[in-house]
């Protein structure tokens, strides 16, 4: 579904990627580990056209999507859900979700909006408050639920489990599972490893740029190195 | 329920106030003040579109200002327009050197766009001091006809206090459709997190351009109006002091909220010469400024977000 053919990209003078490959397939959960500075995020940016590549081919459902602009990629199916400050506080609930549909018009965001309160009903609850006043676990289900709203085909997770409190963490989790679980592929970022081995099929690791390993997620659970650098021994 | 009956019947007493106004406050003085308090409201709403709304400090608003004055202005003395023709070309051409700026600042945001906006008024001043055969220099235009619609012509004060009112509440209703459309949605996402913004496919550049054409546009009308009014129009319109009023208007009505550069407009028009009144001409300024620092520092969100977050505690 989605193919990076050593791709480059950077800031500047500083090269982010080094000639990344790496393939998603339809369906899958596939996640991207590694230390900060690897170029985890940089990978999601190039894919979602937030930075552009320098060399090499990015190919979505069988089109070039390399040098399509931001709002082009989203149109074409493909949400971000970037790390960090993940809504805008002063847009209410209601407003955020309505801003995932961006690139779309027409009758159906009100039904698809109805659908993203069926699955949270929290958010349909406080569809009128600023979306700053929600908890962290709340924010990360309004993020999803804005990411949802362009009807991607595959979503671009850059850690959804940072700063959020341990049960968040397991229902963000959960809701991943569940996204995927009704066809949406997943590309995810996550620095916590095992938790995003145990529902990945299959990972990547980057080291400064460059993809070193890759696998089924199952074996690299058990692989000596992955162990020893980011599971903790 | 009963929320909506008290507002409605706010709004209506407000409305009922603002147009009998000429009426019990007949001193052509206190109508001054209120017609410039109108054309300041006109220029804070403006102002508070790209401060309030899309995060950007224009510290060159006097220039729009100062455009749409000297435009007005000088296609009523020299092409003998009517009037409105004048004010339709003042907002053009302040929106359209507003979509220059946008072009020229909006590559690069933050410090830049200010430093573009306060060069670009310094340049708008010097041209109308030095380019006489236009401008007649630092002399001005004097002789501007009143403001004539449809065979209407607004001589009296109290004739121009309609005229503003009008724009002003056009002005308002422009904003208040704006900010609660889709694109004034887009201002606010661009303002609180401009990357998560480029993230759901928001074109950043092509909004904040277009939020500085409608804002330079809204200005230029302004300035139309104080042609008109004051019949006369000299280099002073692109004074600095003007921009840093707005601004002041607009931070200590509230910004990012539609009804605070109003507010702002108002009191920040009229406190100088309550001021002047009830005191010397040594105590004004000071006076100003220490009320200036108090509002600030007690309501550091601004007059209508403290009102507002008051009523709903109650």
């Amino acid at each position: 579904m989605l193919t990076l053919e050593s791709v480059s990209a950077g800031y500047g003078r500083v090269e982010a990627l080094r000639g990344v490959s790496l393939g998603v397939r339809r369906g899958e959960l596939v996640c991207l580990l590694g230390a900060n500075g690897a170029g985890k995020t940089t990978t999601l940016k190039t894919i979602s056209g937030l930075v552009q590549a320098r060399s090499g081919r990015i190919v979505f459902d069988g089109e070039e999507i390399h040098g399509l602009d931001a709002p082009e990629i989203v149109r074409r199916g493909i949400a971000h859900c970037p790390e960090g400050r993940r809504v805008f506080p002063f847009l209410t609930v209601e407003e955020n979700l309505r801003i995932g549909a961006w690139t779309r018009r027409g009758a159906e965001i009100a039904a698809d909006m109805d659908r993203v309160y069926a699955s949270f009903p929290i958010l349909s609850e406080r569809r009128r408050q600023p979306a700053g006043t929600l908890s962290g676990g709340e924010q990360q289900m309004l993020a999803i639920g804005r990411a949802l709203m362009s009807r991607p085909r595959l979503i671009l997770f850059d850690e959804p489990s940072l700063g959020l409190a341990p049960t968040a963490v397991e229902i963000t989790f959960g809701i991943i599972k569940e996204i995927r679980e009704t066809g949406t592929t997943v590309l995810m970022v996550e620095q916590n490893a095992y938790g995003a081995l145990r529902m990945a099929d299959r990972a990547y690791v980057m080291e400064a740029g460059r993809i070193t390993l890759d696998g089924a997620a199952r074996d690299l659970l058990h692989d000596a190195h992955v162990k020893q650098a980011y599971l903790g021994g | 329920m009963q929320h909506g009956v008290a507002r409605r019947s706010a709004i209506v007493l407000l409305a009922g106030l603002l147009l009998t106004t000429p009426f019990w406050l007949p001193n052509p003085y206190h109508l001054h003040i209120l017609i410039m308090a109108g054309i300041f409201s006109i220029l804070a709403l403006s102002l508070n579109l790209l401060l309030g709304y899309t995060g950007l400090l224009s510290l060159g608003h006097a220039a729009f200002f100062g455009i749409g004055a000297y435009t007005s202005a000088l296609l009523a003395l020299k092409a003998e327009w009517p009037f409105v023709a004048g004010f339709v070309a003042a907002v053009m051409l302040a929106g359209g050197s507003g979509y220059a700026i946008g072009r020229l600042a909006l590559r690069l945001r933050g410090a830049y766009f200010v430093l573009v906006t306060i060069s670009f008024a310094g340049v708008a001043s010097l041209v109308s001091v030095n380019w006489m055969e236009l401008t007649n220099g630092p002399l001005g235009l004097p002789g501007i006809p009143a403001a004539e619609v449809a065979g209407f012509v607004f001589r009296t004060k109290r004739a121009v206090y309609y005229l503003v009112l009008a724009v002003a509440g056009l002005a308002y209703l422009v904003c208040r459709r704006l900010v609660r459309s889709r694109m004034g949605r887009a201002f606010v996402a661009l303002r609180e997190n401009e990357a998560l913004a480029a993230s759901v496919g928001v074109d950043g550049a092509r909004h904040l351009g277009l939020a500085t054409v409608i804002s330079a546009g809204m200005a230029g009308g302004a300035g139309s109006l104080y042609a008109h009014y004051t019949r006369f129009v000299s280099p002073e319109v692109f004074l600095f002091s003007y921009t840093v009023t707005m601004v002041i208007m607009v931070v200590a009505g509230g910004k990012g909220t539609l009804a605070g550069p109003i507010v702002g407009a108002v009191i920040f028009t009229i406190l100088p010469e309550a001021l002047r009144e009830a005191t010397s001409w040594q105590w004004q300024m000071l006076l100003y400024g220490v009320l200036l620092i108090l509002t600030l520092l007690f309501l550091p969100r601004g007059i209508v977000p403290a009102l507002t977050a008051w009523r709903d505690r109650r």
